[in-house]
């Protein structure tokens, strides 16, 4: 093992080799997390007619759980394509919010870097980011590499899988399947809580989302909640933050 | 090439442009407003919360136990123990119950 790899150099930047470890540290739980939604839409997939090579590529180049889930579900109801694409961009427009917000992470990032990072920018890589940052410690283009390769990786993999081991999952309600992908986001929502007016925020989203999900209905009530959350946030913020004197 | 190929093709490219879409239309403007700064420091909880609200408005009984049990455990501990425990919570009631 190589001794340098643990040692700061004269900047006081820790070495490349050891950024990638760390994000990769972060990356593992989110992988393991994520594993049961790779098989499970590997094997929808071809029950919905997919080839295992139309899963695999759906997964290496959408790289979005839910949106996948959609898209499959209703390719299987012969839905026209141009719904299916819609309704693909609609379960991920909110990304465009964590795009917004983590140009101030990775602004430095070099124009390529930059490219690759946004296509794998998924919600926990958005909220290790801003953990990162929160943190102090520097958010680099190899530490967000370290973290996006375990979970890019497998969920490729795990398509594939699921797709060719698909039919033994048999009960996926019994396993709980359903609860899972909520239990994960609660994780990842509790880990922001030390957060200006954070109660407020997850009040005013979760209410107006409920309200819009049985209302208008799924997926537009995470846009339309979202932004009742930033609106609470914009107003009940104190007024020297919103000067920008924090 | 099949539909499906197509269907991803424009699935993947439009996925993309939300992804890269909010940081090239902020770009633009050369100073963040300080109000605009605290909308995007909402961003985390206001999004993420939404992919939750929805399953605690539908869940049956077990399945709000499952995530009322690891949102405690969320206090103390990391969030994989987090999601293990939420995860093995609800398998348990839902094979047992």
């Amino acid at each position: 093992m190589d001794e340098q790899i643990y040692q700061r150099t004269a900047t006081g930047e820790t070495s490349s080799r050891t950024q990638f470890w760390e994000g990769f540290v972060k990356g593992l739980p989110i992988m393991v997390a994520s594993a049961p939604f790779g098989l499970l839409f590997g094997a929808l997939a071809i029950d919905n007619g997919f080839t295992v090579g139309e899963a695999v590529f759906m997964s290496a180049s959408i790289f979005g759980g839910a949106s996948q889930m959609v898209g499959i579900e209703l390719f299987g109801h012969n839905v026209p394509a141009w719904l299916i694409v819609f309704s693909i961009f609609a379960v991920n427009f909110r990304h465009v919010l964590y795009s917004a917000a983590v140009g101030r992470r990775i602004g430095h990032f070099k124009p390529l870097q930059g490219l690759l990072s946004y296509f794998l920018l998924t919600d926990p890589q958005y909220a290790e980011t801003e953990k990162r940052a929160e943190s102090g410690k520097p958010v680099t283009f190899i530490w967000y590499l370290g973290v996006a390769t375990p979970i890019y990786v497998m969920w490729v993999l795990e398509a594939w899988i699921g797709g060719l081991f698909g039919n033994l999952i048999s009960d996926p309600h019994a396993l709980g399947i359903d609860m899972l992908l909520p239990i994960y986001f609660l994780g990842l929502v509790m880990g922001f809580r030390k957060r200006d007016n954070w109660g407020p925020i997850v009040i005013a989203s979760g209410v107006v989302s409920i309200i819009a999900y049985k209302t208008i209905g799924s997926p537009w009530h995470v846009s339309i909640g979202a932004l009742a959350g930033i609106l609470v946030a914009v107003i009940v913020a104190k007024p020297e933050k919103a000067q920008g004197k924090d | 090439m099949s539909s499906i190929f197509w269907i991803t093709v424009a699935g993947a490219i439009l996925t993309f442009l939300t992804r890269i879409g909010g940081h090239l239309v902020l770009s633009r403007f050369e100073r963040i407003h300080p109000r605009v700064e605290v909308a995007l420091n909402a961003v985390p909880a206001a999004v993420l919360t939404t992919l939750v609200a929805p399953a605690i408005a539908t869940a049956d009984w077990r399945g709000l136990v499952a995530l009322v049990f690891a949102g405690l455990v969320s206090l103390r501990f990391n969030a994989l123990t987090m999601f293990l425990a939420g995860a093995a919570m609800i398998i348990l009631l839902r094979q047992f119950s």
